[in-house]
């Protein structure tokens, strides 16, 4: 059964304040070379279809539930079982 | 009038909310979201907590819950609706009310009174108060900076659909926002808990009771078909 990940962000024109908090976190550990840090989720599921109908079933699922059309971007592909985040 | 106030998995202010209700002399109901039956209430209050966990983004699987096919068709026929914090954001996910709540600037839970400004009084949840009065009531959120695009809140100013603003804005919200209104007026999201702010016995005073007292008031709820 194909494997989707789905990554997920607040819209750039957003404050994210979470990633702001890590962006300023960061200098005091040594890495002061990092600009523009952003948060967000990494959604994986299983899903039972192939092809246009996957693509189409993703996308409603997006839209409808797993984001927020108003607050947030996602990008999402099939991956292997090794590209698994988890893994 | 009976005001009817849902109880989600994760709710924490249905019974405050059920009382502010009673002290505003209406009788209060409690219901429960896994009925699609809202049990012939005049209105309805969505209370604060963290239904479902907030899991995935507040309000976000409250908004699937069965109750809410019922809540939509009673706002659709010009019932009276109030969100309250979570309440707040479950309408925003179910699209009854524009824009989202997102995590504070300051990214800190915020609990404490908070002076507002009535800015609408034509909704059947603020008749009660004077046009621009300034009331005193808890803000008590992590995530309740509120945003909507320029062009949908030019539209929500234009429109007088800012119900409440905060005077001294605690969480970044766009333009002060504290609360608005649809369309129609009938459905109403706040992020302060009126609820929190009715009994004379508290130091919180009783600012919020006009909220509840405001239904038996002012408006009477629109005709319905049902």
């Amino acid at each position: 059964m194909p494997r989707v990940a789905i990554d997920v962000l607040l819209k750039h024109e957003i404050l994210d304040p979470q990633g702001r908090a890590v962006e300023r976190a960061l200098p005091g550990l040594g890495y002061a070379d990092v600009t523009d840090v952003r948060v967000g989720k990494h959604l994986e599921l299983d899903i039972d279809a192939e092809g246009e109908e996957l693509s189409a079933r993703v996308e409603k699922m997006c839209a409808d539930f797993l984001t927020n059309p108003v607050i947030e971007a996602y990008r999402w592909r099939v991956i292997t079982a090794d590209e698994r985040a988890d893994a | 009038m009976r005001i009817g106030v849902v109880t989600f998995p994760g709710s924490l202010d249905d019974r405050d909310a059920l009382r502010a209700a009673e002290l505003a002399g209406a009788e209060g109901v409690a219901l429960w979201h896994a009925e699609d039956d809202l049990h012939g209430v005049d209105a309805v209050v969505l209370p604060g907590g963290f239904s479902y966990g907030d899991y995935l983004r507040c309000g976000a699987v409250a908004f699937h819950a069965p109750v809410m096919d019922a809540v939509k068709r009673f706002a659709a026929d010009g019932g009276p609706v109030l969100g309250i914090c979570n309440g707040f954001q479950i309408l925003c996910e179910a699209g009854l009310l524009p824009g989202a709540l997102l995590r504070n600037q300051g990214l800190r839970f915020t609990c404490r009174p908070v002076e507002l400004e009535v800015a609408n009084t034509s909704t059947p949840w603020t008749a009660g108060y004077a046009p621009g009065q300034r009331i005193r009531i808890p803000v008590k959120n992590g995530d309740g900076r509120y945003y909507a695009d320029t062009v949908t809140l030019d539209r929500l100013e234009d429109q007088g659909r800012v119900v409440l603003r905060y005077r001294d804005n605690p969480n970044g919200s766009e333009r002060d926002i504290a609360g608005v209104c649809n369309e129609g007026g009938n459905v109403v999201g706040v992020m302060p808990h009126p609820e929190h702010a009715v009994d004379p016995l508290l130091r919180r005073g009783t600012d919020g009771l006009a909220i509840f007292a405001s239904l038996r008031a002012g408006a009477q709820p629109l005709q319905r078909s049902r």
